[in-house]
């Protein structure tokens, strides 16, 4: 437990970069997350993507799989690792200020 | 007089019928138990079938042998949970009432989930998540005259999350005693981001398989597996070649779950996870791999998940308020070849640390560092499974809910070369 620098903003994190306090998150902090984890630019798609999983984050208690959100058809599963490259439910769940999705264990 | 009815005479549903069996009278309630198979396989045993280490004799048993002899057993196939009705309609059109319902109907493979996967299925692809799938694979691996062998995990979670490691560390140890290993490359390919999911166990293992020249591939989704051209070809791209490729496929819940709609996206019955009753169903309870609880999918889990279950089963027959005592436990051995093994012990919150695990008599056991003393252990299992686990008598001195005594926080986590050697470790 910790805080993290993300651009020019200082968050609650975890040892793994995860926001511990989602009070903090706003659309900018997402947009530096994103460009630590090599994402240039947050474009529409990655929003869609974001505000699905903050709602079923809230929802649910946890955020999606990549199943899940594939499953949704809110993001097709090729376009999914297209747009957050690399583990995309991990990595959607981090800009988007959530909690590692489980399922890792 | 109420009826209990469990679905899967499986690890967990065995042992279930046990618990209920010693701790609620005849005159109370009657045990029914339906599974579509009349044998109950010691899975762990799938892991050391391929290698010779175990005969596929040794690891198929009479259910009934373990079954309560209160216990009523159905072998039938369940075709669908009627929750809301109190009913399980059976495949041969019977039906079966219940005051309460034990869903303990597991997991399993689902290669068809993975495109091209069944192409090459048994023939250049293989599992040993299954006993045939095992078996075949013992025969393909004697055959082996060398090239590129790539264990596979498609996506997690999966059963015994370990089994896939422990079945890359043989396989340098089999083909070292072959005198073959220069001719066999061992990838291990990973849909998580290090060789295990929790950091600092991830970072000792990923260790290991680098002392023993395994390569490591992470972060791999396989889109599709080109099995004419033997490839594993991910979402990014990256293309994995092999020439033996063992996989395990995704893991789903039974499809009688999906079919009764009581499933989550891999069929995975949503349970409460401290009091594993359904978050459903009042009278619904879900134990082992059937649930859909972050704690790993193991025998050892369900034997702690049942302590739990046993008390709230009785607690609500008597209208009671429901124990939140489960935990996460999770015990177990890793067999890293040669004749030794680590042993990890975590739960929902803590994840495995280095240290030592006490047991008295016995003696400690070292947590996450290899032994010939924990491979000792790993083969102990296979007797405790029979004679203890499945008949529900509690191991002396294991408790349901983890401890903290013995294990060292890593100050810092360094990982490299040596894996967990290289921790510097400090008493809490
Ligand atoms: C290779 C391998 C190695 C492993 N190693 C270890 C280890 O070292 N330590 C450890 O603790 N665990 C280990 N495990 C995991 C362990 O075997 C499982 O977690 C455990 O068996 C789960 O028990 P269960 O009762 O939930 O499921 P199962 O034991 O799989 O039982 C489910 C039962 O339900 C029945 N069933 C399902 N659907 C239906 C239906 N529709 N109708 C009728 N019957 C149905 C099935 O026939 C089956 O008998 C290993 C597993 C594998 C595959």
């Amino acid at each position: 437990m910790g805080s993290k620098t993300y651009g020019t903003f200082v968050v609650e994190t975890n040892d793994e970069g995860f926001m511990t306090n989602f009070q903090q998150w706003n659309k900018d902090i997402a947009a530096a997350i994103a460009k630590q984890e090599g994402i240039a630019e947050l474009t529409a798609p990655h929003w869609k993507v974001i505000d699905y999983m903050q709602k079923e984050s809230a929802a649910k208690g946890s955020a999606p799989s990549i199943r899940a959100m594939t499953k949704s058809g809110v993001v097709g599963t090729k376009e999914f690792y297209d747009l957050f490259p690399g583990g995309p439910a991990k990595k959607a769940a981090k800009i988007a200020g959530l909690k590692k999705p489980v399922g890792c264990v | 007089m109420k009826k209990i009815l469990i679905l899967g005479g499986g690890t967990a549903g065995t042992m279930m019928a046990n618990h209920i069996a010693k701790k609620i009278p005849a005159r109370e309630a009657s045990i029914t138990v339906v599974d579509r198979d009349p044998w109950h396989y010691y899975q762990p045993g799938f892991l050391f079938i391929p290698f010779g280490m175990y005969t596929k004799e040794q690891v198929k048993k009479e259910k009934k042998r373990f079954l309560p002899k209160r216990a009523e057993f159905v072998q039938s196939e369940v075709a669908a949970i009627e929750a809301a009705k109190n009913r399980v309609k059976l495949a041969d059109g019977k039906t079966l009432e219940y005051d309460y319902l034990v869903i303990a109907t597991g997991c399993k493979i689902a290669p068809e989930e993975t495109p091209g996967m069944t192409d090459g299925w048994r023939k250049s692809v293989f599992d040993f998540y299954t006993y045939e799938g095992s078996c075949a694979l013992a025969e393909a691996l004697r055959s082996f005259r060398g090239g590129k062998l790539v264990v596979h995990v498609n996506e997690m979670p999966i059963k015994c999350p370990v089994a896939p490691l422990e079945f890359a560390f043989l396989a340098d140890a089999y083909f070292t005693k072959r005198k073959m290993r220069a001719n066999v490359d061992i990838t291990y390919v990973t849909p998580l981001p290090g060789a295990f999911t929790k950091p600092i166990a991830s970072k000792a293992i990923g260790g290991l398989m680098n002392k023993k020249n395994i390569d490591l591939v992470t972060d791999f989704s396989a889109e599709r597996i080109d099995a004419a051209k033997k490839e594993l070809v991910c979402y990014d791209g990256r293309v994995v070649p092999f020439d033996l490729l063992v996989t395990i496929p995704t893991n789903m819940g039974a499809s009688v779950i999906a079919d009764s709609g009581m499933g989550d996206e891999l069929n995975f019955v949503p349970t409460e996870k401290n009091s594993l009753r359904s978050k459903t169903f009042e009278n619904v309870f879900i134990i082992g791999d059937a649930t859909n609880v972050p704690a790993s999918k193991a025998g050892a889990v369900a034997h702690f998940e049942a302590e739990t279950l046993i008390k709230n089963l009785i607690r609500s027959m008597k209208g009671e308020e429901l124990l939140q005592t489960f935990d996460g436990h999770a015990n177990c051995f890793i067999e890293t070849g040669f004749g030794k093994a680590i042993l990890i012990d975590f739960n929902y919150d803590q994840e495995p640390l280095p240290g030592s695990f006490p047991l008295p008599v016995i003696g400690p056991m070292s947590l996450l560092k290899e032994s010939v003393f924990n491979h000792l252990g790993k083969l102990a299992f296979e007797w405790m499974y029979w004679n203890v686990i499945i008949k529900a008598i509690p191991i002396p001195m294991i408790g349901a809910r983890m401890s903290m005594t013995g294990k060292k926080i890593p100050a810092t986590i360094t990982g490299g070369e040596n894996g967990i050697e290289d921790l510097r470790d400090v008493r809490r």
